[in-house]
């Protein structure tokens, strides 16, 4: 080790644009999911043997799974969802990243969609794609099965940015995991009804287009609003550590 | 005399119905280093967590530049470094990536520089190899290579010399001593004994804490 | 202007405030509170479907009413926390958090109690309990978030926030509830219309809906009293107040 701390560096001061640094945060956590690929994948497998758990559990009829589908899926998604939020915030809090973060010069509620954004990519739409595999399974009818993808794919961004609320509050706290889904569950409610409303009616032939626009609405105030409470949350959070 | 950067006026901090210090006030100007100093649990880390901006249970007034800090708060982060505890540094990214990932919110530098940074805090020919693979040390020499590409005027570092071995800890005060003499003003807890020139010192747990 | 906020949101100045409103509070809520039940129970007409069952909704409609503007209350208290700064909004949410969930419990038992001879069944997943059940584990959530954080600040900032976002989405709750099942009636009274139903029936309900926000009125005040205590055990004047107590 010849060279320390000797250079004294000085380069051309040009700050950098909140979209990019949006775009590095996101850039950032896909890069180091996509380093431990088996984290990626646990939440999937979650969803699959939950999917699986009700037709052994309560009934493996056609008529059953085809009442009962759209639910299950939905529900399966929203607890895999809920059981990656931990992962959200912790590993950044404990290597002090999460400090840094707070500390960027941008508006800490737009780097906090970033990551919630990157959660989705990571937890939300690998579910969205694997819907298809077990709408089948539960013997979702042709249409419904396009429905349900299209609910989870407006619904499972809106669990991602509430969720990101309920990780930010429960940073730093012991069982933290359990109180993150007494937050949050509460909250899931509406977007659960619609979300399985919608394959309902789809599958009885009804439209469901306005069912479609209302849980756009829902997506669009949580990406308004829910950043903001996250932001705060985890100034709370890290003001306590 | 130059104008401050930061001032403190009669901040309170309590913790835990603890009163960690009061009535503290003091300017951090251009060109000075100021050490904080006190026993364990007196509040010196909480300190400067106030300071940097990441805790705000105090009361009392932070001016930045004159001014209420709440009302500019971008421009006091854009001026201000903070290296904490913990180093910042994600074990599954590489020292280089780490690096460009702090600084990607702050300011665009070019590759090369940064690469010569690393090489700088003596990781060269470890600037793609995973963080987790580094020994503690050689991970805060990752987060200390922003130090030799800040131009932020404020550096506010927590126990700054933990984990380096004995050759970076005289460059890293080195290093310090040049940032001041070039104007730069630097807070720092540390336990190790630095001797500086231009240094002052905010000594912290004067009282049990208790009484009110 | 400024100075009068402060006051306001000064323990001690609330300490003696809350002892003079307290007696009040309390004995002109139960005035009301037994002239109400007492002249629904023994004094109001039957109804012409439900007969007597029905007479429960003097302790339900007040119950429910009053666990949901408790939470209200609970944001408005969590946004002054957030913008001001102020120890009583803090104080005045944790000590009604419990009190809105035994409110919200209290509704859906008497809810479930009123169901069994209406409905034939204890429980019934229909919008309005259902909504209930929801807004008794928001406020769950609420009570095990501020008492998992142990730094007084952070806690009472925390649920604040928890608060206002569970305060954003009642309604967007309420909706989807009603809108996944339509088939309850129609809520009992509403302020802005015409109640449907008699005066004789209306009027005690009405008495007892104040009797309980006057007793909820003086069980805040004295849950927030003792919390002042605990908070403020090291100031001289709560020294001096246990002193002037104890001779």
């Amino acid at each position: 080790m010849t060279a320390e701390f000797t250079v004294n560096l000085r380069s051309p001061d040009v700050s950098v644009g909140t979209a990019t640094a949006m775009k590095a945060v996101f850039v950032r956590d896909l890069k180091i999911a996509l380093r431990q690929p088996q984290d990626l994948l646990n939440p999937l497998l979650f969803f699959v043997m939950v999917v699986t758990l009700f037709p052994l559990g309560v009934s493996p009829e056609v008529s059953f799974l085809e009442q009962a589908g759209s639910g299950i899926l939905w529900v399966a998604a929203l607890l895999s969802v809920l059981l990656s939020l931990d992962h959200l915030y912790r590993h950044d809090f404990d290597d002090g990243t999460l400090e840094q973060l707070v500390l960027q010069p941008q508006p800490l509620f737009l780097l906090v969609l970033a990551k919630s954004m990157a959660h989705w990519v990571l937890t939300g739409l690998p579910l969205v794609l694997l819907a298809p595999v077990l709408g089948v399974m539960v013997h979702l009818q042709g249409n419904s099965v396009a429905v349900l993808c299209l609910t989870l794919l407006i619904g499972t961004p809106v669990l991602s940015l509430i969720g990101s609320i309920g990780a930010a509050l429960t940073l730093g706290l012991r069982a933290a995991g359990v109180l993150l889904s007494l937050l949050i569950i509460p909250l899931y409610i509406p977007v659960l009804i619609f979300g399985t409303g919608t394959v309902m009616a789809a599958s009885e032939g009804a439209p469901v287009a306005g069912q479609l626009a209302l849980m756009g609405a829902f997506l669009v105030l949580a990406l308004t609003l829910a950043p903001f409470a996250s932001a705060a949350a985890l100034r709370i959070s890290l003001s306590n550590s | 005399m130059s104008e401050p950067l930061l001032q403190a006026v009669n901040l309170e901090c309590e913790r835990d119905d603890r009163v960690l210090f009061r009535d503290l006030s003091f300017s951090i100007l251009p060109g000075t280093l100021i050490r904080v100093e006190g026993p364990n649990g007196s509040g010196k880390t909480t300190l400067l967590r106030i300071l940097a901006g990441l805790n705000d249970s105090y009361s009392g007034d932070l001016l930045w530049r004159g001014q209420r800090r709440d009302g500019y708060r971008e421009d006091f982060l854009r001026n201000m470094l903070y290296l904490g505890h913990r180093p910042g540094i994600k074990p599954l990214l590489t020292p280089i990536e780490n690096l460009r990932a702090l600084m990607a919110g702050r300011r665009s530098v070019p590759d090369k520089v940064l690469w010569q940074a690393l090489e700088g805090t003596g990781l060269g020919g470890f600037q793609a190899v995973p963080c987790h693979s580094l020994s503690a040390g050689q991970q805060r020499r990752v987060a200390l290579a922003r130090l030799l590409i800040a131009d932020e005027p404020l550096w506010i570092l927590d126990e700054v010399f933990t984990a380096i071995d004995i050759h970076g800890v005289a460059a890293l005060e080195k290093l310090l001593i040049e940032r001041v003499e070039n104007g730069g003003a630097i807070v720092v807890t540390t336990h190790h004994d630095l001797r500086l020139p231009a240094m002052q010192r905010v000594t912290l747990g004067g009282g049990d804490g208790y009484d009110r | 202007m400024w100075q009068i906020f402060h006051k306001l949101g000064s323990p001690k100045w609330f300490f003696g405030i809350a002892s003079t409103l307290m007696p009040w509070l309390l004995w002109v809520g139960l005035a009301l509170m037994v002239a109400g039940i007492g002249w629904g129970l023994a004094f109001a007409p039957q109804d012409y479907l439900q007969g007597n069952s029905y007479r429960i909704i003097f302790i339900h409609v007040p119950s429910a009413f009053l666990a949901q503007s408790v939470y209200m209350m609970m944001a408005v208290a969590g946004l002054v926390t957030l913008v001001w700064r102020m120890k009583l909004a803090d104080v005045f949410v944790k000590a009604v958090a419990p009190v809105g969930a035994v409110l919200t419990f209290l509704a859906l038992f008497t809810g479930a109690v009123w169901g069994k001879p209406t409905w034939g069944t204890w429980w019934i997943w229909d919008a309005r309990l259902t909504s209930m059940l929801i807004l008794l584990f928001l406020y769950f959530g609420v009570i095990a978030l501020g008492a998992a954080i142990s730094d007084e600040k952070s806690s009472a900032r925390a649920v604040a926030v928890l608060v206002l976002v569970g305060v954003v989405n009642i309604p967007i709750i309420k909706y989807s509830v009603e809108w996944w099942n339509t088939l309850h009636q129609p809520a009992t009274f509403k302020l802005t219309e015409k109640p449907s139903m008699p005066a004789e029936m209306w009027v005690p309900l009405l008495l007892s809906v104040l009797g309980l926000y006057l007793i909820f009125g003086w069980l805040t005040c004295l849950r927030m009293q003792t919390e002042i205590l605990v908070r403020e055990g090291r100031t001289r004047w709560v020294k001096e107040l246990v002193q002037a107590g104890g001779n």
